[in-house]
């Protein structure tokens, strides 16, 4: 049925071309970089300034003001884009905003203090992508997120899309198929199973009804490309998804998508409404007769319903259980119908696929891993933020070349990927290539991209322990191994960092995990142990450390640590004496304090509070 | 009805309480009128009309939409959002992912329950806070992340915390300040 104002579309290039006609391409444009972290780092109070400051200037009409995704280098936002000329200013505050304006947009001259200073050579630098965070990236999927408002659907159309669909619906579903074989598109969401094989299983699979799920329920922590995604380019996952329900036979797709991240659930609330107006979701697509519609359901905040069997249970509203494989869902999956489950940036990749072609797709990357991967790089790293880079490129480029190394001067410990189901890995594997292949072989994963680094002040026991009580507290409970495995692993390892070990742990907890991993049901717990194996791996010393010796080399473990305050240092100053929650600092003012160890609870607040570098932790 | 010797006593919150969730489930067997229902949807339209899930919301589900009552709290237990206990009057949410653990989210949680006396999942005894945490808000890159009434706050401590719950002690500020 065709809504009263839907738009008639002849063809996707002639929607473009109108759109363009009506551009004023010289026209002085502000783009801010917006998106969760963005709004988190002040984006939304630079947003009123810029406007109340071009109001003030009566410039509303002649400057266009365009809000975008996260730009992903989000430790220098919030930032703006000035066209003409491209200029790039970050780290702005309110206060910034009237020179801006004055300055750059009134006369074009440019704000030298708020340019990006490169950390290496002291140099500024005017253009975003000449700085080194985004020099050695190869920004396919990303780049939406810099280029378009995600609400405006004339802005996605007029930098191509929606061309890829109007390709695939006319090649046809088996063409289809055989693009994404060509280009060797493998599953973003961690496992990396072949997408076109997932689609070509599903279309032959026989059903009556089938259906085409988009699994953003991006629940590793330290991951957030799927948020940014569709947040700021919420069309290339429809459009993608559209191509899907047509290639594999399916009328409707569900969006399964985390309730803590609203902004992306509005964005795509709002980008589906626009879908329909123009005709790319509804009855008879662009004419050809397809019908298709995607629903969006919010996730309620359990980690296990990433794993495809839990996710579609999740869907049907029954008890979240994780069960046996085979059937698997391309033939048996929601509500027992062949389902083709993606993940958002495997769906993203979809018209970039289509649109480009199998083989621009796949003239980068490694022999069995092609295009590109994103990586939230966060941690200890200077330059934190989402990254997409070739498949192929080595640790040591992404945390050096493109993060910066390590702040204030610490040493480089750990690199950490794929969240609970991954593992880390030590300064030794950094000149290692990047894919799937290569990181499991390691003793990690890919998963959906969290890259997570830690340096000389982070503890591997405590972070296996971190680990373990995330997936503990997450399993489902239904397969004995990891309801149970899991719970007695995170005992030791509690015990290990608490300064209770025993010999025989260590052996205790390799049996265990590579039980745990042969045995379970559901990808949950068959990578549960893998931060605790990966850990005793590569930094056994430290775990040796812990059990030997009762100490934390990290000094994080509160039971092996002790706060003491530095006589020579100590000023008096009394800040840490009013701070302290259980008084446990005696002192006059102006004397040295001290600290009485049984009352302190190694809270760190005196630690935090001392700005003369005075309390010490041994 | 079977409840029916109880209606008489009914106050009008109730009566009201128990219009709104009616009106939930009508619209929720309106969307789905045409294809599958999605259950999980329903629960999380009934969160966010009351910030929690209400018992009485699980009964009227159960006797309107024919689902087992058992089945609806095990979900309801089951999903961390779906809190059974009302918030409180606002509403902390610190951010336990791994990069906001790594820079010191448990010194964080630590500490507002020594300093509120309460366990994160639950209210003070005034109803001026509800302690949560949430396994990743995805501001990765400014964490510690501390979320207060649906406002970010980075880069956070203990100390810094601190200074911002002051903004939101009884009776000083509403929502939102």
């Amino acid at each position: 049925m065709k809504t009263e104002n839907q738009i008639e579309i002849a063809s996707i290039e002639e929607l473009r071309n109108e759109i363009l006609s009506k551009r004023k391409p010289d026209q002085p444009e502000i783009v801010v970089a917006g998106g969760t972290c963005g709004f988190a780092s002040g984006a939304l109070e630079i947003i009123d300034a810029l406007k109340s400051e071009l109001k003030k200037h009566n410039l509303e009409e002649e400057v266009s003001l365009k809000v975008t995704g996260c730009h992903g280098f989000c430790a220098i936002e919030p930032a703006i884009v000035i066209n003409p000329g491209n200029i790039f200013y970050g780290g702005l505050l309110e206060k910034d905003i009237p020179e801006i304006v004055s300055e750059t947009i009134m006369n074009g001259k440019i704000v030298e203090r708020l340019l990006y200073v490169d950390q290496s050579t002291d140099e500024k630098i005017l253009h975003e992508e000449d700085i080194p965070f985004y020099k050695k990236q190869t920004r396919r999927l990303l780049a939406n997120n810099s280029r378009i408002d995600p609400l405006n659907i004339e802005d996605y159309i007029a930098i191509g899309g929606y061309s890829a669909l109007e390709k695939a619906l006319e090649i046809g579903p088996d063409s289809v198929i055989d693009i994404i074989k060509a280009s060797g598109l493998r599953g973003r969401g961690g496992a990396g199973f072949p997408t076109g094989t997932k689609w070509e299983m599903t279309r032959k699979a026989q059903g009556e009804e089938k259906f085409i799920v988009c699994n953003a329920d991006e629940g590793d922590p330290g991951a957030f490309m799927d948020r940014s995604l569709l947040e700021g380019t919420p069309h290339s996952v429809i459009e993608g998804m559209i191509i899907g329900g047509f290639t594999i036979g399916s009328n409707i797709g569900y969006i399964y998508v985390r309730k803590e991240y609203p902004l992306a659930i509005e964005h795509l609330h709002r980008a589906l409404e626009k879908a329909h107006e123009y005709g790319f979701l509804g009855e008879d697509i662009l004419g050809t007769g397809f019908s298709f519609d995607i629903e969006i359901v919010r996730g309620a905040g359990a980690f296990i319903c990433g794993e495809e069997t839990n996710l579609l249970k999740s869907i049907e509203g029954a008890i979240v259980e994780a069960r046996t494989r085979p059937p698997f869902p391309v033939n048996k999956g929601l509500w027992e119908s062949p389902t083709a489950l993606n993940n958002v940036k495997t769906l993203s990749s979809i018209p970039l696929v289509i649109g480009n072609g199998a083989e621009w797709y796949s003239n980068i990357g490694t022999n069995t891993s092609k295009g590109t991967i994103i990586f939230a790089l966060v941690g200890k790293i200077n330059n934190s933020g989402l990254i997409e880079v070739p498949m192929g490129i080595t640790l040591r480029e992404i945390i050096y070349d493109i993060g910066g190394g390590i702040p204030k001067g610490k040493k480089f410990k750990a690199v950490q990927t794929g969240g609970p189901s991954g593992g880390c890995l030590p300064e030794a594997m950094l000149d290692m290539p990047v894919d799937f292949e290569s990181l499991t072989k390691a003793g990690t994963i890919m998963g959906s991209g969290g890259m997570i680094v830690m340096d000389e002040n982070t503890c591997m026991v405590e972070i296996a322990r971190y680990f373990l009580t995330f997936t503990q507290d997450e399993s489902c409970g239904k397969c004995t191994p990891c309801r149970e495995g899991t719970k007695h692993m995170l005992d030791i390892l509690t015990r290990i960092t608490k300064g209770e070990g025993h010999e025989d742990d260590l052996t205790v907890l390799e049996n265990m995990g590579n039980l745990i991993i042969d045995v379970s049901l559901c990808a949950l717990g068959k990578t549960a142990p893998k931060p605790a194996l990966s850990t005793m791996r590569y930094f056994r010393e430290e775990y040796e450390a812990h059990i030997k010796n009762k100490k934390c080399p990290a000094k994080v473990c509160k039971a092996l640590i002790k706060y003491s305050i530095v006589a020579d240092k100590c000023t008096g100053c009394h800040l840490c004496f009013r701070n302290c929650p259980t008084k446990a600092i005696v002192g006059e003012a102006k004397k040295a304090h001290d600290i009485i160890p049984e009352k302190c609870i190694k809270c760190g607040i005196c630690f935090e509070s001392c700005r003369f570098d005075a309390v010490r932790i041994e | 009805m079977k409840k029916s010797k109880k209606k008489g006593k009914m106050d009008q919150a109730t009566i009201e309480r128990l219009g709104k969730i009616d009106d939930v489930i009508a619209q929720y067997e309106e969307r789905y009128e045409n294809s599958h229902k999605v259950l999980i949807e329903l629960l999380q339209e009934i969160l966010e009309t009351f910030n929690y899930v209400p018992e009485e919301a699980l009964v009227r589900i159960s006797e309107k939409c024919d689902v087992p009552l058992s089945k609806l709290f095990s979900l309801a237990t089951f999903y961390n959002s779906l809190r059974l206990e009302p918030l409180g009057k606002h509403h902390i949410c610190v951010c336990v992912g791994t990069t906001c653990h790594v820079n010191g989210a448990s010194d964080i949680v630590d500490n507002l329950q020594r300093k509120l006396n309460v366990e994160p999942g639950h209210t003070t005894a005034d109803g001026n806070f509800t302690v949560e945490t949430v396994n990743c808000l995805g501001v990765c890159a400014r964490g510690p992340l501390v979320e207060i009434d649906g406002k970010y706050h980075g880069n956070m401590t203990p100390i810094k915390v601190n200074k911002l719950l002051e903004k939101y002690e009884n009776g000083k500020s509403d929502r939102d300040s």
